[in-house]
Order: structure tokens, then sequence, then C-alpha cells
């Protein structure tokens, strides 16, 4: 019957479509809890270093070593599109505004995502798992206060650091390939640089933009590990989905706050 | 690991991390080149400013004396009101000429000021009289065709 299975793909939507929309409420929920435990977790700051440590730190290499190489491919690249026009002078501030409002924080996000995120999240999915969260919950410890808390501030306290990384040490592969390898006038390089890149309008703004990132790729992360199924299924599961969400978030919210930040003068 | 450890660690990302920004806010950034803090604002009349934007640059003998901060038209005479900010380190006569130039034959286009040889200088919020304005690249073109089919066929 035609009828009976056109209700039933209808019935499939609109089962999948109320999974969504209450799993967003839930993370919705869910972030306002950690807000509101984060009291005690600062109180707990050695807890948010030891944290910092393994996201901040441990992220270190792989951002650095990515911003030097996006660097440097950027700066091969513009020169061979900006000597058609024989402005290879403006290199520089081709570089610096690419990495500073778009590559830099989008790039070191996604790498965040992909490098931090999806550790957060086998972390927690694995506690739930070997039910170390309710013993904890037994033992009257808030495990929002004591796990996801701590998490959530190493996350958004790294992700503008990491970001600044990224883009300073871009900028000095995108040197170090235009002026060192290529020959473009060093002089030039750094004041035309200097002449395109505002304080407020596109460092500030880069910084705005890593923050939002860092903020929504740890509650992602966070979310997906504490709702993941206890099975080893189940941490796999959501260790992928936070990674694929967290991507995807990123790249939305970069066009959205692009739109907003960047409408031209 | 270690307490102790774990807090030199962290300490060298934050640090880094500061460092990177201050270092984008200087070196890449317009932040230690221009200093906002000491400046005097003068106007100027132009008929036609083509291009010019704000944070265009004012120059004087190809240095940096301010940056235009305000285009707005005036209704009363229509013409283009540009307010300057100088750095209060450059004095400038007041019979100074404006010009809007280019820098390059695409360039972006910047304020020119040309002093004069009164003895009195410009004060905040005084008027520069003597202006010239933008040339437009299609008005130039327009202006030559023209001239050519005005030539007597030889």
């Amino acid at each position: 019957m035609p009828v009976a299975k056109t209700i039933k793909t209808i019935k499939i939507i609109g089962r999948r479509s109320i999974n969504a929309v209450w799993r967003i409420g839930m993370a919705a929920r869910f972030f306002f809890l950690t807000l509101m435990y984060s009291g005690s977790g600062f109180r707990r700051f050695h807890l948010i270093i030891k944290e910092l440590f393994s996201t901040g730190v441990m992220s270190l290499i792989i951002i650095i070593v990515a911003g030097l190489f996006v660097g440097m491919v950027l700066g091969l690249q513009g020169y061979e599109t900006l000597k058609r026009y024989g402005s290879e002078s403006a290199l520089g501030s081709m570089v610096a505004l690419s990495l500073v409002r778009e590559l830099g924080p989008v790039v070191a996000a996604l790498l965040f995502a992909s490098r931090a995120g999806s550790a957060m999240t086998a972390e927690i999915g694995l506690m739930k798992a070997t039910e170390q969260i309710s013993a904890m919950e037994m033992m009257a410890v808030n495990p929002i206060a004591r796990i996801v808390a701590p998490r959530f501030w190493a996350g958004v306290i790294s992700m503008p650091l990491l970001a600044a990384m990224f883009s300073a040490v871009g900028v000095f592969g995108g040197y170090f390939v235009g002026v060192v390898q290529i020959g473009v006038d060093e002089g030039s390089f750094w004041s035309q640089m200097q002449a395109a890149v505002d304080f407020r309008e596109d460092i500030l703004n880069g910084v705005i933009k890593s923050f939002v990132f860092g903020t929504a790729v740890t509650v992602i992360a966070l979310f997906e590990g504490y709702d993941a199924p206890p099975t080893a299924e189940g941490v796999s599961g959501a260790t992928t989905r936070t990674v694929v969400t967290s991507s995807l978030v990123i790249l939305m919210l970069d066009f959205v706050m692009t739109a907003i930040m960047f409408r031209g003068v | 690991m270690e307490r102790t450890t774990l807090d030199l660690w962290v300490g060298i990302f934050v640090v880094a991390g500061i460092a990177a920004l201050v270092m984008l806010a200087m070196k890449v950034g317009n932040l230690g080149t221009y200093n906002v803090s000491e400046t005097y604002q003068v106007h100027a009349y132009f008929t036609n400013i083509g291009g010019l934007k704000p944070k265009a640059s004012i120059k004087s003998s190809g240095v940096l004396v301010g940056r235009v901060t305000d285009i707005s038209l005036d209704t009363g005479r229509y013409e283009a009101n540009v307010v300057m900010s100088l750095d209060k380190r450059y004095q400038f006569p007041r019979d100074t000429f404006a010009n809007i130039l280019t820098s390059g034959l695409l360039g972006e286009q910047y304020i020119g000021l040309m002093p004069g040889g009164d003895s009195e200088m410009l004060k905040n919020g005084e008027v520069i009289k003597k202006t010239q304005s933008a040339i437009v690249l299609e008005d130039m073109i327009g202006k030559f065709i023209y001239n050519k089919v005005d030539e007597p066929a030889k």
C-alpha cells in the first residue's frame, strides 16, 4: 500500500525532527548547567590548569606546524596571483588579512575540534561507560562541576590563544616564502601589511571569532561525550559526531559572523 | 605529571599565546605605527572626492601626517566636507593646499598637503580653503576624446 508507506516515511521524518530538537534543547540545558556550575570550577583552578595542559599545550605542535605551512602556501599562491597584476608588494597585506580574519580562527578551530574535541568526547564517554560519573554522583560530587566545567573553560581560554599563534606563525611562513625565498621587497611587505590590517576591525574580530568557535566546539564535544550511550560503539559514534558537527558548526558560524563583522566600509 | 611542570607548561602556553597576540597587534596591525592621541582637526571642502574613504592617509612631502576621520556631504554648498585629524607635531600654514591624489595608477586615494607661505598656522577646527578635487580617470579620458574631436582635421 503506497499510502501506508508514505505515512510511515512521514512518521520517520517526524521522529527524526523531534529527536533533533530534543538534542538541541538538551545541549542548551547542558550549556547553561555548565555555566551555572562554573563558579566551583574556578575555585579549584588547578583542575582548569590540568585541562589547559591537555587541550592547549598538547595542541601547540599541530597548530604551529599547520600555521607555518598554511602561511607558506598563502605566500606562494598569493605571489603567483598578484604577480599577474604587478602588485607583488601587496603580498604582505594579503597573507596577513586572510590569516587574521579567516584562516587563523577557522583552521585553528577545525584542528582544535579534531585534536582536543574528539579527545574530550572519548574521555567523558569512557568515564560514563565505566560508570565513573555515576560513582561521582553517588559520592555527592557534581560531575558537571568537577569534570565538565574545567574542560569547558580550558577550551574557551585556549582557543583564542591557539588562533593567535596560528596567525602569527602563518605570517612568518608567508614572510619566509615571499621575502626570503622569492625576494619580495621586505619593507613593502611589512608596511603594506601594517597599512591594511586594522587592530580593532581585523585582529579583535578574529579573536572574537575564535572565542565563539572555542565555546561552540567545547560545548559540542562535552555534550556528545556526556550524552553518549555507555558502550564501545556509542563512544566511537559520539567521537565521530563531535568532529563532524563541530566542523560544520564552525564553518556556519564563521559565515554568519563574517557577514556581520565585515560588511565593507 | 607533577603539578609544577604542569604549571610551567601551561604558563609557557599562555605567555606564548599573548605574545602572539601582541605581535599581531604591533607588527602586523597598525597599533604600533600610528599614535592617535595627539591630533588636531581641520576641515576641507572638495567638489569631488572620487574614491576617498575614511581612514585614508594624509601626507605631506610623502610623510604620513594624519588620517581622514569623516566624510559627509554639506547640503549648504553641495560639496564634500572632509574632516582630517592631523598629528600635533606637524603644523601647517593657513594657506595650505589640499589635493586628493592617487598612489600609483590604480592605487588607493589619499590627501596631499602642500604648505603655503602664510605665517599663521592652521588651528583646531579651521577650514583649508584651497583644495583640488580628485582626478577621475573617466573624466580625463572623456576630455581627451572630446579634444581629439574638436581638433581640425589635417
